[in-house]
Parts: structure tokens; sequence; C-alpha cells
């Protein structure tokens, strides 16, 4: 029974992060400026890493727990050099 | 779900709960980011998905893997700890670097406006 209960709320969680990356992917391509881009881009890797982890939930391995850390980590280093330029219109001075 | 007959029920509840939690915070972030009509604004609603909806997965996660294997398992907390340093980071830096392009497009229309009026 419980086995159930989390097999549909992983399912719906699932769901509900897809749908919240395609909010973020719809903010990447209406979005009129550039920063509210990399704002999106940003919420858009941070949906995809917990999504990850929601499908190392269900598959019951942790190899989804590494590919979730190193989203985090990537994506950490992209959205800073996006604000880097978008400031100085220079990644490395 | 592999390995989801060994648990007991109050683990796979209290991992269900959580994840639920943290993947409606989280779409409801992102539902901001895609509502809010001003950039200054909208910078705010996906910290929703990256403080306490990251908190919640992890978390699951937590309690999942550690009764699955029945082991203290704690790894989530090196992605917890990540995210809590690096977010209001990322976010100031996009701010300035949002505000210096306001402003100097700013100063651009009041220099074009005041060559207009010299003339």
């Amino acid at each position: 029974m419980s086995a159930a209960i989390l097999n549909w709320s992983v399912i719906i969680a699932q769901i509900l992060l897809a749908l919240a990356m395609a909010c973020a992917a719809a903010r990447i391509l209406l979005g009129p400026r550039a920063q509210d881009r990399v704002v999106a881009l940003d919420a858009l890797y941070v949906s995809g890493m917990l999504l990850m982890l929601t499908f190392g939930i269900r598959t019951g391995s942790t190899l989804y727990f590494d590919a979730a850390l190193l989203i985090a980590v990537l994506g950490f280093v992209g959205t800073t050099a996006f604000a880097k330029f978008l400031m100085r219109g220079e990644v490395i001075e | 779900m592999t390995g989801a007959a060994d648990v007991p029920g109050w683990v796979a509840l209290a991992t269900a709960a959580l994840l639920l939690i943290g993947a409606a915070l989280t779409a409801t972030g992102t539902f901001g980011l895609l509502r809010l009509d001003n950039f200054y604004k909208r910078v705010h609603a996906p910290t929703l998905g990256s403080t306490l909806g990251a908190g919640a997965i992890l978390i699951a996660s937590m309690i999942w893997f550690t009764a699955l294997e029945t082991r203290l398992v704690i790894h989530e907390v090196l992605i917890a700890v990540f995210m809590t340093v690096t977010t209001p980071v990322t976010l100031m830096l996009l701010v300035r670097a949002a505000f210096t392009r306001d402003r100097k497009e700013r100063e651009a229309r009041d220099a074009a406006a005041d060559t207009a009026r010299q003339r």
C-alpha cells in the first residue's frame, strides 16, 4: 500500500518538476532581456537536478546523485560566468 | 520501485510527502518566474525551488536511501550545503549585472535627450 503511494507520488513529483522545467524554458524563450534568460536558466538547472534526485529515488540507485551534484556545480559556474559577462561584457579579464 | 517492499511503511509515506512538497514548491517558484512582470520581482521566485524545494527533496532522498541500504546515507548534505552557499552568490551577481545594465541604458537615454535639447 505505502509502496504504491510512494510510486504515485514519485510520478506526480516528476510531472511537477517537468512542468517547472517547462515554465523556466518558456521564460528563456520569452524573456525580454538577457538577465531574465539567465535567471530562467538557473531555475532550469535546479529543477533538472531535483528531477535527477527523484529518478534516483525511483530506481533505488545512488548513481543519479553524482549526476545531480555535477549539475549543481557546473550550473553554478555557468550562471556566474553569465553574470560576469552581463556585467562587463567579458568573462575573463 | 526497486526494493520498496523491504522498507517500513512510514518511511515510504514520509519520502512521498517530502517529494510532493518539494516538487510542488519548485513548480510554484518557476510558475512565479513565468508570471511576474519585472526582472527585480522575477529574481525572487525561483529561490523557492532552490532552497525549500531542494531541501525537501534532498531530505526525502536521504530518508529513502538510509532505509533502503539500512545504513546512514547522508551524502545529499553535499548538494544542500553547495546550494545554500551558491544560490545567494549567483543571484546577487545577476542583480548587480542587471542593475548596471539598466543604469547604463538610462544614462545613455538621458545623454541622448540632453543633446537633442541643446540642438
